[in-house]
């Protein structure tokens, strides 16, 4: 086997861990929400799928959601552009799953030097310099999924739904981009391998200099945008899933199981890029890569990785069943009134102490 | 007319803040998330029960208590020898306002028990449970207190009781055998007479 072939397999396994690991999470996320709410509005929650008598919590609904979805008719209404149709929900999901490609899970795994060259191998799927230009970029193409969907199903009350979501999207991702301009100033990298890197760093020794202790301003600010940005409550406007007609009206069996995907698949990649971004990846506190193997290393960082990314999931849906949905124009208020101004202040605010307190770093 | 002014307080300015509202909101739903899933894992361990953690009932194998005055299915009331209580006097198909009884009177051998019902049908499929039918039977021969709620069937015609599911409420269609021992008309006879009074004396 040569170089080439090796590292085509080992990213080809990497893909494989991420995709294996994302579309299941998101699939037990559908789990996470039923209970969740349950447990907040006091009820129990669906329990009622069983396999062979065994409920265990409710946990078989996701399967059967699964089954349902895929077994459903599958109805293009007269007169819709069907390429596009089948389209959309294909680019819904494709671009919400190729962002995860860029999210460095894990620190470097160091495999030997007859393995590969340089002997490790990082815990990433792509390893781009501009990782964060991308990902955003693959948040903005989404939009497209939207819009086809609203456009393709050649319905008035699609294309509208179709046109709000777009709207908010582009309005947020605006909000969502400059917040995270701060955190590249502060860091002074796109990377996000080396983003993570830096945040190892410890401040005075004992408080890890995480994104959220250097920004929390744009922590907040991020965290806003990217729930609209999820297109979810309180920002669940496009969807509205029983009141306002949504983009996706006209869909039904798998294609709209794949918007519903999307959305979970939105959630978890926020919930990535809030933990890679302001809460240092899969940076383990107070543990020094020295101090243990470095398979345990690798182990305690994805480990640690993958606990922020649930709990922020945990919390997000927490948000999602507290807060009610914010009225259009509030919603436009909120985004181009309220977060764009904080999120310019702050890169202004940062850019000035960055120059006159630490010039040597900038 | 007076006018009254509706006042709407002023948001203060942590409240147009949005945050520490939000927080508030968080606060209340962190705490009920988390005493019921304290308080689901104490009921697995049998423990705590009795803190409810959610209010939902499950339907089909846990019911809700009644109240003693809820109308439910009807039963006809059966005398000891276990014929009806009934005694053909036609208010109740009078006062029904959803015309949805129909008795069949006929002579009854005891001359104390001038008739009784040969047929006596309720269409649930037209019936609004108004429960005059109750109140206005001098015998105490009709009740609503079965406790049955679950009403349902495919057709018209399974929503339409007849003399052995009123006199027995745990029947449950589809009848096949015909138990009443006194002179009656049913389906299963197709509409002829069927049953002695001599079985029903001789006992």
């Amino acid at each position: 086997m040569d170089d080439f072939q090796t590292i085509l397999l080992i990213k080809l396994v990497l893909a494989g861990i991420v995709f294996f690991g994302v579309l299941n999470f998101a699939g037990f996320h559908t789990w996470v929400e039923r209970k969740q709410s349950a447990l907040i509005q006091d009820r129990i929650g669906a329990n009622r799928a069983d396999i062979f008598g065994f409920r265990m919590l409710g946990l078989f609904h996701g399967i059967a959601d699964a089954i349902k979805m895929f077994t459903k008719e599958d109805i293009v209404p007269e007169g819709a552009n069907k390429t596009l149709h089948i389209l959309a929900p294909l680019f819904s999901v494709f671009f919400a799953l190729v962002a995860f490609a860029v999210i460095p899970f894990g620190p470097r795994l160091f495999v030997g030097e007859d393995l590969v060259k340089g002997g490790y191998v990082d815990l990433q799927v792509a390893n781009i310099d501009s990782a964060l230009l991308y990902i955003f970029a693959m948040l903005s193409v989404g939009v497209y999924g939207v819009i086809l969907a609203g456009f393709a199903s050649r319905n008035n009350y699609a294309i509208m739904g179709g046109l709000r979501a777009t709207a908010q999207m582009i309005s947020y991702e605006i909000a969502l981009g400059i917040a995270v301009v701060g955190v590249i100033m502060v860091y002074g990298t796109l990377d996000l391998s080396l983003l993570v890197e830096k945040q190892t760093h410890m401040l005075g020794g004992f408080i890890p200099f995480w994104g959220i202790v250097a920004q929390p301003v744009a922590f907040i600010v991020f965290l806003t945008a990217a729930l609209a940005e999820t297109k979810r409550a309180p920002f669940d406007l496009p969807e509205a899933e029983s009141e306002i007609i949504g983009y996706f009206v006209e869909y039904s069996g798998m294609k709209f199981g794949m918007f519903f995907l999307t959305d979970f698949l939105e959630t978890i990649m926020v919930a990535c890029l809030a933990t890679t971004l302001f809460f240092g990846g899969w940076h383990v506190p107070w543990l020094e890569a020295d101090a243990v193997p470095n398979w345990l290393f690798v182990l305690l960082g994805v480990a640690s990785f993958s606990i922020k990314v649930v709990i922020f999931c945990f919390v997000f849906m927490q948000i999602r069943w507290t807060l009610p949905r914010f009225r259009y124009d509030q919603l436009m208020a909120l985004g181009w009134k309220g977060l764009f101004p904080i999120a310019v202040v702050n890169v202004v605010v940062t850019a000035v102490v960055l120059v006159v307190f630490f010039p040597k770093v900038s | 007319m007076a006018v009254k002014v509706v006042r709407r307080p002023e948001l203060t300015f942590w409240e147009k803040l949005y945050i520490p509202q939000i927080l508030c909101g968080l606060k209340i739903t962190f705490r009920h998330f988390f005493r019921n899933l304290y308080l689901h894992m104490a009921h697995r361990l049998g423990k705590l029960t009795h803190l409810r953690a959610s209010v939902t009932v499950q339907y089909p194998e846990e019911l809700r208590p009644l109240m003693s005055r809820f109308r439910s299915r009807h039963r006809l009331t059966v005398r000891e020898d276990g014929t009806p209580r009934c005694v053909g006097c036609m208010l109740c198909e009078t006062v029904c306002p959803a015309k949805c009884i129909t008795i069949v009177p006929g002579e009854h051998p005891d001359p104390n028990v001038e008739k009784y019902p040969i047929r006596f049908d309720i269409d649930l499929g037209v019936c609004v449970y108004c429960g005059y039918c109750v109140e206005v039977c001098p015998e105490d021969a009709i009740r609503m207190d079965t406790g049955i709620l679950d009403v349902a069937a495919y057709s018209r015609e399974e929503m339409q009781l007849d003399i052995h599911e009123l006199m027995n409420p745990q029947l449950r269609k589809p009848i096949n055998e015909c138990s009443l021992k006194f002179p009656h008309q049913c389906k299963l006879t197709d509409g002829v007479m069927k049953g002695s009074w001599n079985t029903v004396n001789s006992r």
